[in-house]
């Protein structure tokens, strides 16, 4: 059995929080977010859990490490919050860099532990309670930080500026135009059926996407609108990093900006952990039983202009595919159906993997884990050589993929263990085969 | 000797049986109180149906992953806990507990049939034992609580089956027998053994949760 102590990585963010820490200090604030925050869920959580380690065969790190046992759901729990809570927070700093890099890379908060644990033990709720602590202490991986200040300054993950957000909508749209004369991107129309949101690295850096929505929407003809102002961008890394604070008030612009515009229902792209944001975590942090607003995902989008017959293309995609199922949609949501009904819509030939639909595998770079950034990229490549063996026991070279993470993370997966496959959006495919006006 | 044995099948009955129900009450009651105070998000979720799905789902032996996964303790847990219960409840000698102490009267099993259920759930224990020194990611997680749970959980069965078959004084074997039950009962509210307790909320949250929010199976 390794230990998280003999895999320390360099990390910024993690060796300055520690550095500013003492046993006092980290005593005090675990135990008044323990006191102050947590409850009856997580003490019933330690009581209940029999340490049987029927989760450890659930979690892509223990199987992809051989059976490492230092990766196994349960003892991640053991080694971070059932110690913090034995001990009443008190331990060294140093054991708090170890929790954090436990906590921060080694577990994707996927919850497939989920199906496997006899008692209900929510792992990812107490591994996102860990970070909660770590936040508090400071002590966070710099890349994932850089991004949670992203959002807590500028309403948005990337620092897009607010002229260059609509910068980028109208570029896009001037480029639209060339191709589907007559197309736009609406901004700000008040009383749309639409509100489109999107992570902010689609205008960052793939703002091809935004390109294919609108072509799709236009082609739908789709009564839409994009918002010029913050709000616009629906995903959150303060979720991942503890910053619950930062959390409600990234969810209350979303909502807000989509109130605002009295638009009947807000449509999300293609990602899985903003999903999450807003339909499980930011909405019950800010008290919403229901959604404010009703959001749907790209997929249950798709799957409504499928069925509605506003979905047209020109032939199937030839070639054979896989799909990726995001747990933050499928496990999230139960989304497996309607992105299956999508993608045979789509595609001539589909090869499943095993196991699939709630039970997949996890992409290894969701529940910010790949926003850790570059010192923890081989926690994510070991950590999931099980995707790896999935994905080529399919035969397929492409895969379909409706989560921005599991993009990130698959594409990596494939370049590090040389399968020679490529990840596609459901807005890729469509895009591809949709009518397009003769030039 | 008889004077002990008087004593430990009397009042020491009577205080087992008060701490157990006294101290369970008093878990589930706070437990909730906590919950009402800290969790509404989690409690504004909580459904009867789903729960239930998922608490029979689970009662299933080989219905979940989890059970699909590791088969030994599979076959190991369902034997133990049904075991347990229906030693507890129906064995000959208890059967007559229930009704010279409450005036209870249950069908009650063989003698025959009552051993060879004890000899099954000692085997579990034996059995969840070796897991937890052979097993790695089973052996790495375990503290001593759980091997003191384990323990008073096996007391009972080992006394029991020593006493019925008279090894060692039978006398003896019976007061230690009786002992070992009496502590079991008081410590299930405040030992790992308050799994008994919480295992139906928890479970029934993961329910709801997969249930209700997330409409996916939790198994």
């Amino acid at each position: 059995m390794s230990q998280i102590a003999d895999r320390i990585i360099s990390d910024p963010g993690l060796e300055n929080g520690v550095a500013g820490l003492t046993t006092e200090k980290i005593q005090k604030v675990v135990n008044r977010m323990l006191e102050g925050e947590t409850g009856a869920k997580l003490k019933a959580y330690r009581e209940t859990c029999m340490r049987c380690g029927l989760c450890s065969q659930a979690c892509h790190f223990y199987v992809s490490h051989d059976n490492d046992p230092s990766y196994s759901p349960v003892n991640k729990a053991t080694e971070t919050m059932y110690e913090l809570m034995d001990k009443k927070g008190k331990v060294e700093p140093q054991r708090i860099y170890e929790m954090a890099q436990m906590a921060y890379t080694e577990c994707n908060l996927c919850k497939r532990c989920a199906h496997y644990c006899p008692v209900g033990i929510d792992t990812g709720y107490i591994m996102s309670m860990v970070r909660r602590i770590c936040y508090l202490l400071d002590v966070v991986p710099q890349y994932i930080r850089d991004t949670a200040h992203s959002h807590a300054s500028t309403m948005n993950q990337m620092w897009v500026k607010d002229d260059e957000w609509i910068d980028s909508l109208q570029w896009q749209e001037d480029e639209a135009r060339d191709e589907f004369p007559g197309l736009r991107i609406p901004l700000d129309k008040e009383g749309a059926d639409v509100y489109y949101s999107v992570i902010a690295p689609e205008p960052k850096f793939r703002t091809q996407l935004i390109y294919q929505a609108a072509a799709i929407m236009n082609a739908a003809g789709i009564d839409w609108t994009m918002p010029s102002e913050p709000g616009w961008d629906n995903s959150d890394m303060c979720m991942f990093v503890g910053d619950f604070e930062n959390m409600g008030r990234l969810k209350r612009a979303h909502y807000e900006s989509a109130q605002k515009l009295r638009v009947k229902r807000i449509v999300m792209g293609e990602c899985g952990h903003a999903f999450r944001s807003v339909y499980d975590m930011g909405n019950r942090w800010l008290g919403h039983k229901k959604m404010p607003v009703p959001v749907i995902h790209a997929v249950e989008f798709y799957h409504e202009l499928m069925t509605q017959g506003k979905l047209k293309i020109t032939h199937k995609y030839e070639k054979p595919v896989t799909i990726q199922d995001p747990c933050n949609i499928i496990r999230g949501k139960g989304l497996m159906d309607k992105l299956r009904d999508v993608v045979h819509f789509l595609c001539e030939e589909v090869v499943e993997m095993t196991p699939n639909r709630e039970h997949n595998y996890c992409c290894c770079a969701g529940g910010g884990v790949i926003n850790c950034g570059p010192p923890f990229k081989n926690t994510r490549m070991t950590g999931n050589r099980i995707k790896a063996d999935q994905l080529r026991a399919t035969g397929v070279k492409d895969v379909v993929i409706p989560c921005h993470n599991c993009h990130g993370g698959l594409e990596d997966i494939i370049g590090y263990y040389d399968l020679g496959m490529h990840g596609k959006f459901i807005g890729d495919i469509i895009y591809e085969l949709m009518e397009k006006p003769e030039m | 000797m008889t004077e002990i044995y008087t004593f430990v099948s009397g009042p020491l009955a009577w205080v087992a049986f008060g701490i157990f129900i006294i101290g369970s009450i008093y878990r589930l009651v706070s437990m909730y109180a906590l919950a009402k105070a800290k969790d509404g998000s989690s409690l504004a979720y909580m459904s009867l149906p789903f729960g239930l799905r998922s608490i029979l789902n689970w009662m299933i032996p080989f219905n979940t992953m989890g059970w699909k996964g590791d088969p030994l303790m599979t076959v190991a847990t369902f034997v133990f806990h049904i075991g347990f219960l229906v030693v507890a409840v129906f064995l000959g000698a208890h059967v007559v507990l229930w009704d010279t102490n409450f005036g209870i009267s249950i069908p009650s099993l063989p003698d025959v049939a009552g051993d060879i259920v004890s000899f099954a759930v000692i085997a579990a224990c034996a059995i969840f034992a070796y897991r937890r020194i052979a097993l790695p990611h089973v052996k790495g997680v375990t503290r001593g609580k759980d091997w003191f749970a384990l323990i008073i959980v096996a007391l009972p069965f080992i006394t029991g089956v020593l006493a019925y078959h008279q090894v060692g004084p039978v006398l003896l074997m019976t007061i230690l027998h009786v002992l070992a039950a009496e502590l079991l009962l008081a410590l299930i509210p405040f030992t790992r053994l308050s799994h008994a307790l919480f295992v139906l909320f928890t479970r029934a949250y993961m329910g709801s949760e997969f249930g209700g929010v997330r409409n996916a199976r939790d198994w």
